[in-house]
């Protein structure tokens, strides 16, 4: 055990020494998060609208002039029937339909409430969900107003539906997406290159001729990324909550089991990529093209699966983050418990098995 | 040289990859406290035979014992007696000189403060005291090799096994580190030792000379000269190396 601490010691002293894996470690979480969340989620200004208005009075025409007035929305097209929506949308005129239900301003004033339907084209779900919280904030603003002083209040009830993507499905999708890249750039890419150095500065021979076993040696090598992943795990996570207010719906400690068995995949390839590279110029290509590309192109975390080509979807089957995405997402927005996940579980599960094996047969095969 | 008391004996060793044969019907003893030089061309297969001494790697067949053990079967402890440096000096750059000692010491299971005491004699000794805290990265290739050596006899190992140990350095740093070698030598040390210099094998006590997997000659560089009717030893090699089939 006191043999395995200093060999720890030793490992953390490269990596804190080491300004390129420090910038890695730390620098690059921080940024990635930081520019995918900024860039994804900017502000709203003038957004197209167009205003079906079965009503047509004073209460339907006061609201779309505080809508548009608000800066945020301009209205580019007045409808007479809701078989133009679709058309509407599809031809890319606008973004938003605002329907009014017939009698209006009837149901307003005698109350208990009067609808509103908000439809948006939810292709690009993060500024459609802008959109209708943005459109919320401003009626429940007017609802408030002309509520004033009354003692019987009546509600204006938005109704909101997304087109083409109705499940939202990739809001916040920044923050398992990146979690996936990191975890797997961080524990695959360094430990693969940590591996390889050894490997190339002749330093492994010593290590192997010396009283240290194998399993040492590489738990050893493992282990600080074991760590410092995990609290890059809890760096993403907190960003994501403190400054996005992403949630975590689901279970905390869940969240944390499913982090820890994907920190072990990526681990288990980095040990596999390291006993097929003798170089750390090897061991990073391997680790860039086999693992950071298709984490970012095919994990489904910025490109939807759905819709790529059919081969490029069965590749995507072993892409491990593909699965970790689904967890997380999961786990995180959806607030789903372990029997919706198991399935992926078990996938993640089995692929690290699977590479622990055939790193050790490897392994084997050089000693020989 | 004690000739009772033989710390490595090899006998029948052969190590096949496929068809190849590395290394083929080795057989000889080195006894405690001697210098033995390991001569051969490039992939005559000094080294093949090297990493199964120092349980690196698994022979074919043969018997082999060394520092009284078996190495197929008791790699464990074997490992715990020998000391190893490769040409590639092997110490880490980004380390202190005294946490690259302490590294290696803690590896072989040496106490702190025996580690401590032990590294600042030999610091004294080698005129290091003042880089103690310096990095490996900051000293120049002589220093390295010098540190390297003394750190894979720290321990104080029945055995010491070096490969090509002084590739790339000056004839004098290479004087030097020699001095080192015959020091640990008196004290017990057995060392193994690969080399490409033919001065060096002058140093050693006795020697070997490979050509393509086969032991072509061994003794005294004295005994060998005479032999060979040579008037060094760079002779003695070239009139051996000619031999193969395989030329360069």
């Amino acid at each position: 055990m006191k043999r395995f601490i200093g060999f720890l010691k030793k490992e953390f002293y490269h990596i804190f020494r080491d300004k390129r894996s420090m910038l890695i470690l730390f620098g690059m979480p921080v940024v990635q998060l930081l520019l995918f969340g900024f860039v994804i989620t900017n502000e709203l200004k003038d957004v197209k609208m167009a205003v079906l208005d079965h009503s047509k009075d004073e209460y339907t025409s006061e609201i779309i002039n505080k809508i548009v007035s608000s800066g945020y929305f301009k209205l580019v097209e007045n409808l007479d029937n809701i078989s133009q929506v679709d058309e509407t949308f599809r031809k890319g005129k606008t973004k938003l339909v605002l329907v009014f239900e017939p009698d209006f301003r009837k149901k307003l004033v005698k109350g208990p409430h009067a609808s509103v339907q908000i439809l948006t084209d939810a292709s690009d779900p993060n500024i459609a969900n802008m959109e209708v919280s943005y459109l919320q904030g401003i009626l429940q603003n007017y609802n408030v107003e002309i509520n004033r002083g009354k003692q019987v209040t009546n509600q204006i009830i938005p109704k909101t539906r997304m087109y083409f993507n109705s499940k939202l499905e990739s809001v916040y999708m920044f923050v398992p997406g990146i979690m996936a890249t990191i975890l797997m750039l961080v524990s695959a890419m360094m430990t693969s290159i940590s591996i390889a150095r050894e490997k190339e500065m002749g330093t492994m021979e010593i290590l192997l001729v010396s009283p240290l076993r194998p399993l040492q040696i590489i738990l050893g090598k493992v282990t600080p990324y074991l760590i410092l992943s995990f609290i890059n795990t809890l760096v993403i996570i907190g960003m994501g909550y403190f400054v996005f207010g992403v949630p975590v719906l689901g279970s905390f400690v869940l969240l944390m089991a499913e982090s820890v068995l994907f920190i072990l995949l990526a681990l288990s390839l980095g040990i596999f990529i390291s006993t097929i590279s003798n170089s750390q110029q090897v061991a990073m290509m391997l680790s860039m093209f086999a693992l950071m590309l298709p984490t970012i192109l095919l994990s489904g975390f910025i490109f939807p699966l759905r819709n790529m080509p059919l081969p490029l979807q069965i590749f995507s089957n072993i892409i491990p983050p593909r699965w970790f995405i689904i967890i997380i997402k999961n786990i995180m927005l959806k607030g789903t418990g372990f029997e919706f996940i198991w399935k992926e579980t078990l996938i993640l599960i089995g692929m690290t098995a699977g590479l622990i094996g055939l790193s050790v047969r490897k392994f084997k095969i050089r000693l020989e | 040289m004690n000739t009772d008391k033989k710390v490595i004996s090899v006998r029948n060793l052969y190590k096949r990859f496929g068809s190849f044969t590395a290394n083929d019907d080795l057989s000889f003893d080195v006894y405690k406290g001697e210098i033995f030089g390991f001569l051969g061309a490039n992939g005559a297969g000094k080294t093949t035979a090297m990493k199964i001494l120092c349980g690196l790697s698994y022979p074919t067949s043969g018997e082999i014992m060394v520092a009284g053990l078996d190495v197929y079967k008791q790699r464990e402890e074997l490992k715990k007696n020998i000391g190893y440096m490769s040409q590639k000096f092997s110490l880490y750059e980004d380390l202190t000189v005294f946490e690259n000692i302490r590294f290696y010491a803690g590896i072989y299971g040496m106490s702190s403060k025996e580690i401590k005491t032990k590294a600042d004699e030999l610091l004294q000794k080698l005129g290091l005291v003042h880089a103690r805290n310096k990095r490996i990265g900051e000293l120049p290739l002589g220093w390295k090799q010098k540190l390297a050596f003394s750190v894979a006899i720290f321990h104080n190992p029945g055995i010491v096994f070096l490969d090509e140990p002084t590739g790339g350095v000056d004839p004098v740093t290479r004087r030097q580190f020699w001095d080192l070698i015959y020091e640990a030598s008196r004290a017990g040390i057995t060392v193994f030792v690969t080399t490409h210099y033919m001065d060096e094998a002058e140093y050693c006590d006795r020697i070997s000379i490979m050509v393509d997997g086969r032991i072509e000659a061994l003794d005294t560089p004295e005994a060998l000269k005479k032999h060979f009717k040579a008037k060094d030893m760079d002779e003695v090699f070239l009139q051996l190396a000619r031999k193969s089939n395989y030329q360069e």
